[in-house]
């Protein structure tokens, strides 16, 4: 399976991050296959809404409930709007739901954890018995009940995603500082007259960042699941915006009489992009850490 | 040794307490937050100020945030989890008569998915790069990143609409069949004690599908983590000296390899139990399902306060309790766990 990709011109071997992943990409045509998966996504988040013939929320009511035809790739909704612009329009919205949480619990979390990890004592204790408590929650009952709670918005849906993903992050952080707390590099920074926000900041931390990468290509497949099924409940993202979870909820109610089309595409593109975070984080695990390849 | 196991229970016991606490002050708080007012909503539609004022001080509204927090304590102390605005029941009789609706269906769908997953993580560790090893990889990558609420309506579709021989997803019960009288409030089992087998198949219908849902969002990561865990343990030293010491290949992979790689198999058990448990809104909503999730979803809606706070506490401490079984089965599976504690 792997020659065609290994029978590629020779390159001349230099070491460095970028000969090692293109080494590890070759060697892994799946890999290779979700960077495209997340290019086609990139692009239809970026230039969804001029890529589409019809307006997503235009409602054509003599086209109401028409199966998939040439004019309309994924058929049309009961209100006649095309499911394939909604589709793709949709697209946007869900990546930078998902998006945005990452990152808000990323930083979030980097923060938290390095100082759980670097200062210990009593900070530690307290943010270790807040994260154990959070994790004692489902996490999607929590998040349920986080947008309830702060309002139905789409950037409560971001908040609430952001929330029960912080002791992910705030756990690994905390743990690659630890070890490092004591170590050589770090102690010679010290002395050598950097403060300790400055140690940790730069000379500490970075060594946390390419677990935390893999952790972020998983979290945001987790993060838009999370998100879409917020929707699909009523919570967060309203109709008539386009946005996948809605569309699967809203076609649910048409699947008992056969037009499958109006769940199934939404559907089929949400699984598509958690398919697609969660092969390119296995993949970016291989990279970072081949020991933990299964 | 008995001592000391007791001692080992208790101290993990007295753990989980304060994130019991915490979970208890999370809840309270979110569902303070819960917008729209009880007071307006229990005085009715034709109160006047007087009225609302007077509500609203009988529920102890009126009082600081510290000491609503402590009569809700002594409330919940008392097992009084507040009335619920929708259905005019207490919460708690109202979780009581919609929690085996969704207990039932979780742990059908777990059994299910663990006596696939469980074996073909196995099979996959003991024949790695055969067919069934690949099938396993596809199965896993596949299965996490299916959407609950999606799968559930694609079995409607397929085995209601095309097939026909799913029945409509309306709920546990067509209604067809009369329900079983309320014993351990388990459809099936309560219909096998009235010896009623027309319910019980009634009822076996009608859970398969949403059951199936549920088990195919947790095949994967159990089948991931058997197969994982079984390929450490099989070429650990121990498996080589049983194998040189000439046991059966059977004996080897049950008592030796197994027993060693249940441990992690167990921990992501409780894992993938807490995501069952928030993709159970998920599916009850799809399959009209009258369990606790629904009964959550009902309750934000109208932003009914004592039903959230009561479905958030239930399900968090069904959580909190479950990791505590788990941390004790780890004693029973692996008996130097219960001497490494503090």
């Amino acid at each position: 399976m792997t020659d065609s990709a290994q029978d590629l011109s020779p390159q001349t071997t230099t070491d460095g991050p970028l000969a090692h992943m293109v080494y590890v990409l070759r060697s892994n045509p799946v890999t290779l296959l979700a960077f495209a998966m997340f290019l086609v996504l990139i692009v239809a988040a970026l230039f969804g809404p001029s890529l589409v013939a019809y307006d997503p929320l235009a409602s054509n009511a003599s086209r109401a409930l028409q199966p998939p035809s040439w004019d309309h790739l994924f058929g049309t909704d009961n209100l006649g709007r095309d499911v394939f612009s909604r589709v793709i329009v949709a697209t946007r919205l869900d990546l930078a739901i998902s998006i945005a949480a990452v990152a808000l619990s990323f930083v979030i979390g980097s923060v938290l954890g390095a100082i759980a990890g670097y200062w210990g004592g009593w900070l530690d204790a307290v943010l270790n018995r807040l994260f154990d408590t959070i994790m004692a929650f489902p996490l999607f009952v929590l998040a349920m009940g986080i947008v309830a709670a702060l309002g139905n918005t789409v950037e409560n849906i971001v908040y609430a995603t952001a929330v029960i993903n912080i002791p992910f992050y705030a756990r690994l952080v905390r743990a690659e500082v630890n070890i490092r707390r004591d170590s050589g590099f770090a102690l010679a920074a010290k002395l050598s007259g950097n403060s300790d926000l400055r140690v940790l900041a730069l000379h500490i931390y970075p060594n946390a960042l390419p677990p935390m990468m893999v952790q972020v290509s998983l979290n945001l497949g987790w993060a838009i699941l999370n998100a879409a099924g917020l929707s699909f409940i009523g919570m967060g993202v309203r109709p008539p915006t386009a946005e996948w979870g809605i569309m699967v909820a809203e076609g649910a109610n048409f699947i008992v009489s056969g037009e499958w089309w109006l769940a199934f595409f939404p559907g089929f593109a949400l699984m598509f992009a958690v398919f697609t975070f969660n092969l390119l984080g296995d993949g970016l695990r291989d990279m970072v850490d081949p020991r933990q390849r299964t | 040794m008995l001592p000391d196991r007791l001692l080992t229970i208790g101290l993990r016991v007295a753990q989980a307490l304060p994130v019991i606490f915490g979970v208890i002050v999370v809840s309270f708080i979110l569902t303070r937050a819960l917008p729209g007012d009880p007071a307006v909503y229990f005085a009715g539609a034709a109160a006047d100020e007087a009225s609302i004022a007077e509500v609203r001080s009988a529920l102890g509204l009126d009082k600081s945030l510290p000491a609503q927090f402590w009569i809700y304590l002594t409330d919940l102390a008392s097992g009084d989890l507040g009335q619920s605005i929708s259905t005019g029941q207490s919460v708690a009789s109202d979780l009581a008569t919609r929690l085996p609706a969704s207990l039932e269906l979780t742990l059908i769908s777990l059994v299910l998915s663990c006596s696939i997953a469980i074996p073909l993580g196995i099979l996959a560790a003991t024949r790695p790069g055969s067919a069934v090893d690949h099938l396993c990889r596809v199965l896993v990558t596949a299965g996490v990143s299916l959407p609950t609420f999606f799968t559930g309506v694609v079995l409607i579709y397929v085995f209601y609409y095309l097939l026909g021989i799913a029945p409509s997803p309306l709920g546990r019960l067509d209604f067809v069949y009369i329900e079983p009288d309320q014993v351990t409030g388990f459809y099936l089992i309560d219909a096998a004690i009235a010896g009623d087998w027309e319910t019980w198949t009634g009822s076996l219908k009608q859970l398969v599908l949403p059951a199936i849902t549920l088990a195919l969002f947790t095949l994967a990561p159990l089948a991931r983590m058997t197969r994982a865990a079984m390929l450490s343990a099989l070429s650990s030293d121990y498996v080589r000296t049983a194998r040189a010491a000439g046991l059966t290949e059977e004996k080897v992979l049950s008592t030796y390899a197994f027993r060693n790689a249940l441990l992690p198999v167990v921990t992501t058990l409780g894992m993938v139990f807490s995501f069952t448990l928030g993709a159970n809104v998920l599916v009850e909503k799809v399959f009209a399902w009258p369990g606790i999730g629904s009964y959550a979803v009902e309750a934000l809606v109208v932003s009914d306060y004592a039903a959230v706070q009561g479905f958030v506490l239930a399900m968090a401490l069904l959580f909190v309790a479950l990791n505590l079984v788990i941390d004790l089965t780890y004693t029973m599976i692996d008996p130097r766990i219960g001497f490494q504690t503090k």
